[in-house]
């Protein structure tokens, strides 16, 4: 069957099986690899997009049923790599991610949340991200990353439970230094 | 200032946060064929006869093999095991664990895979299943009855034990703990692809922790030369441990291709990957401890069965590392300890992150509060009683572990102080006294591990292009750590020359044949020094030609700016300019030689509801002191995603099998990975206590954080319920363990 699908801004079109999956349209049709699948039961999250400009996870949805709508991925968000989206830029200052394989879907999903709680607190937060599994942050830094993307201080929302690590007191060995300048 | 120590944002994010990072599934490899596998739905059968007729000519099918089909000797995935433990790539005989491949089903399609999978027909004639592991040990069940004993191998495992150990103690306590069986769960499943050329060389891409051993892995069980073999990392979604070396599938990725003349590729499902791929921890374990009133430990017991899956792999050996840090952070005069490994209906077991220290680590806390509760002192008080000291090292324990540095009461104090133990106390009194329904519990870990204590050895290249940019080589393979950017500032802070210009590869065995990959919490001080080394030996190198062009004596030149400098003047020659005359490369090994022991001290806090048996940790503070830190913002990020880890194991994770072997976690909707609203933020201390062991003085990081939040997490919970006379449960600690854990103290 023909489905037509914007993805991206950009109008698509092809011939699919009725079962094809918007994660395998998306992968395996049009080549947008960002959109990662990491379980087959809509457990992780690691497929979410925008569709219609609310967070769904892409594996769980057919192609078909999305004929007409409008999809954004991760390529979508910063289509000019070197200029990232304020919500990709926010995880990459507060090192929200490390092997980046839930990070596509992450994103999409902080920035569904955002557009519906633009202020959230650390637990609006955590409970807006409960379908998007991370193995590798334990989350903090995901947490951190998103209220920075709000506009507020990581360092001092919820009674400052969020702060980094303290160096004060750590003495820096030779060669050394501890200070935040990079 | 020096770049070390300061937080560089990671290179590698830009591309990961735009296009997204390239794992194996997201390569173009044009004309590959889909592999499909077909596997057991039995824990332990034989397999009488396999029908592949209706699913060869269903649509797209290229080909369907069988262990018929395959001329591949059974390997033996781990040296030291029992070698008549080994296994076909195909099961053709007899399958000994749920999710086993017994057919393989070549499509032109994706989807058409699991369509002709389904049309396989494989009758199988049921044997008995061996889950329990004491029942494992009483030999009634084989799962080889050619090795005639389900032990495939120990450590002083047929030593008898000393009946005097415990003489003299006033207090002798003994527990029989489960370190559960865990799944490493990376959010990328395994992936594998392969691709023969011309020339009789194939290129394996595939998503593991060590590419060069990989290959020598997947050559040695192919029978072919490992020079023909090119082995390729892309991305890789995580490992922690589960990626170490190659799996048998990729060896058959790599057959198949052979066998039909084009590239094969395989992405498993989350399903295969919860049944098939090695899991981690899986230790039934004895603690013995002894002592007197006044809190001196003064004999510890440690007796461990390890469960090895079906087909031993690292898992066999996990039990080395418990043994050696059994004794763990303490001064204890008599330690034995013992471990039998043993094969069970299961997928195999291996590393998950801390392998094998963790479980030490877990035994000896848990005896610890056990031996607190007995004498009823403040379990932070034991442990303080029996810690080794600082004027101590460095020392060999009893374990036989040669440790190098560590403040073990220092870091105590220091999370104690920060979390306001003595308050915590007294309103975990209050509430008691109140008879509160939500109940809170102080737990306390404190830890030593061993990093870097497989291969002590790595490789590391550095050369300066004619336009100024870098290309740095390492035998180790990131998966999320971001060595791109630690090891960029490593060679910066010798060049001078800014990160973004330095490109770190890895994972390519024709571009960088020796390494030994990231695993145990080596890299930075085994590669990351070695790549320091390197960019400094550059500089020397890069002097010395200066010297002469310049005319100039090479104790007066300087790095600066990416140039040699006389000092003082503006005489100065590019690095980029050298290049350009003359390649300029260098490269070097660094050899540790020996094993670092980073430590620390956890207090995670519990809220515990008394009625429904629902545990959450409520705060965790932590000290994971490694050294030095080279970035900060990495490893907070590695001690974040180990604290829950460790969390995640003592209240949510187990792999269950039913007791005919079927997994019933085999789904993220079934096993208890965390989400953000599980877990709190964390509070991270800093302390730096370097080690004499490398020029860095840095020791690893990776584990630290699973290793000691496990213990204080169980603690915490096991401690809210103190005063209704609970004294152990059992990890995980599920609202529905910790409300039999209350009825049965009523």
């Amino acid at each position: 069957m023909k489905v037509e699908i914007t993805v991206n801004g950009a109008s698509t079109s092809a011939d699919v099986e009725p079962r094809l999956l918007l994660a395998h349209y998306l992968r395996d049709v049009l080549g947008l690899k960002a959109t990662n699948i990491g379980c087959d039961t809509t457990s992780c999250g690691a497929c979410t997009v925008l569709l219609d400009g609310e967070s769904v996870k892409s594996c769980t949805l057919l192609a078909a049923q999305v004929d007409g709508g409008e999809v954004t991925t991760l390529e979508g968000l910063s289509p000019d790599g070197a200029d990232l989206h304020p919500v990709a830029a926010a995880f990459r200052t507060e090192h929200g991610l490390q092997c980046g394989f839930c990070t596509p879907g992450m994103v999409m999903a902080a920035v569904g949340l955002l557009s519906e709680n633009p202020k959230p607190t650390e637990r609006e937060v955590r409970e807006g991200l409960e379908g998007n599994l991370c193995r590798c942050t334990g989350y903090h830094n995901i947490v951190r990353a998103v209220i920075a993307a709000s506009g507020q201080d990581p360092d001092e929302v919820q009674g400052g439970t969020l702060r980094r690590a303290s160096t004060e007191g750590v003495e820096a060995a030779p060669g050394f230094s501890t200070g935040d300048g990079a | 200032m020096s770049i070390m120590g300061t937080r560089v944002v990671r290179v590698e994010d830009p591309a990961f946060l735009s296009r997204g990072a390239r794992y194996t599934d997201d390569l173009d490899l044009v004309g590959a064929l889909h592999l499909t596998l077909v596997r057991s739905p039995l824990a332990h059968a034989r397999i009488e006869a396999i029908d592949v007729g209706e699913a060869r000519s269903a649509p797209g099918v290229v080909g369907v093999f069988t262990g018929a089909d395959v001329d591949l000797a059974p390997a033996l995935l781990f040296g030291g095991a029992n070698d008549k433990m080994v296994r076909q790539f195909l099961a053709k005989d007899v399958v000994r664990f749920v999710g086993e491949p017994v057919a393989a089903v070549l499509t032109e399609e994706a989807y058409q895979g699991q369509d002709a999978a389904d049309l396989v027909e494989v009758d199988y004639d049921p044997l008995p299943v061996v889950i329990d592991l004491k029942a494992a040990a009483t030999d009634e069940v084989l799962l080889f009855p050619e090795a005639g004993t389900n032990t495939s191998n120990g450590f002083d495992h047929e030593k008898d034990l000393d009946p005097n150990l415990f003489d003299g103690c006033e207090v002798v306590v003994t527990r029989e703990l489960v370190n559960q069986r865990l799944a490493a769960s990376p959010l990328e499943t395994r992936a594998a692809a392969a691709e023969w050329g011309e020339d009789g060389r194939v290129t394996l891409w595939c998503s593991t922790q060590n590419a060069q051993d990989t290959r020598s892995e997947v050559a040695g069980w192919l029978g072919i030369d490992a020079a023909q073999l090119r082995v390729i990392t892309p991305d890789v979604g995580g490992g922690f441990g589960a990626k170490i070396g190659a799996d048998p599938e990729f060896a058959l990725v790599v057959w198949l291709a052979k066998q039909v003349g084009r590239p094969v590729r395989w992405t498993e499902t989350r399903s295969e990957n919860m049944t098939g791929m090695v899991q981690g921890r899986a230790q039934l374990q004895t603690v013995t401890i002894g002592g007197d009133r006044d809190g001196t430990v003064r004999a510890y017991r440690l007796d461990v069965l390890q469960d090895a899956g079906a087909y031993p792999r690292l898992g066999a050996v996990l039990p080395m590392f418990t043994r050696m840090m059994a004794p763990a952070v303490y001064d204890i005069e008599r330690v034995e300890s013992r471990a039998r490994v043993l094969v069970t209906n299961t997928t195999s077991v291996a590393a998950y992150r801390g392998a094998g220290r963790p479980e030490a680590t877990a035994a000896i806390e848990r005896a610890m509060d056990l031996f607190a509760a007995e004498i009823g002192m403040d379990p932070a008080e034991v442990r303080r009683r029996n810690l080794l000291k600082p004027d101590q090292f460095p020392l060999t324990t009893k374990g036989g572990a040669p440790y190098d540095s560590g403040e073990y009461e220092k870091a105590l104090d220091k999370v104690l102080d920060a979390v306001g133990y003595a308050d915590l106390r007294a309103e975990q009194a209050a509430r008691r006294e109140r008879g509160d329904t939500m109940q809170i519990g102080i737990g306390v870990s404190v830890f030593v591990e061993i990093t870097g204590g497989g291969a002590f050895k790595e490789s590391a290249a550095v050369e300066v292009h004619p336009d100024g940019t870098v290309t740095v080589l390492t035998g180790t393979s990131p998966h999320g750590q971001g060595h791109a950017t630690a090891w960029a500032m490593l060679a910066s802070e010798h060049l001078d020359i800014p990160v973004e210009k330095i490109t770190v590869k890895h994972g390519d065995t024709d571009l960088i044949p020796r390494g030994s990959g990231t695993m145990g919490s080596r890299s930075l001080q085994t590669g990351g020094v070695a790549v320091y080394q390197a960019a400094g030996e550059l500089v020397e190198v890069a002097k010395q030609r200066a010297a002469d062009l310049l005319e100039a004596n090479v104790d007066d030149l300087v790095v600066e700016r990416g140039a040699v400098v006389v000092r003082g003047t503006d005489t100065a020659v590019s690095l980029a300019d050298l290049a350009e005359r003359e390649k300029l490369r260098v490269d070097t090994r660094f050899d540790s030689g020996a094993p670092t022991f980073p430590f620390g001290a956890h207090v995670a806090v519990a809220l515990v509801d008394v009625e429904s048996g629902k545990a959450v940790i409520d705060k965790i503070v932590t000290i994971d002191d490694a050294g030095p830190v080279l970035n900060p913002l990495l490893a907070e990020g590695q001690r974040h995603g180990g604290i829950a880890q460790g969390i995640a194991q003592a209240l949510l994770e187990e792999v269950v099998y039913d007791e005919d072997g079927n997994p019933v976690t085999a789904t993220f909707a079934d096993y208890g990975i965390p989400s953000a609203a599980e877990l709190p933020s964390f509070t991270l201390l800093d302390m730096a206590t370097p080690t004499h062991l490398n020029p860095l003085g840095v020791k690893g990081i990776g584990e630290a954080g699973t290793i000691g939040a496990t213990p204080a997490a169980q603690s915490a919970v096991i401690d809210a319920l103190a005063h209704l006379g609970v004294r152990h449960i059992d990890m995980p600690l599920t609202p529905l363990r910790v409300w039999e854990a209350i009825e049965g103290a009523k």
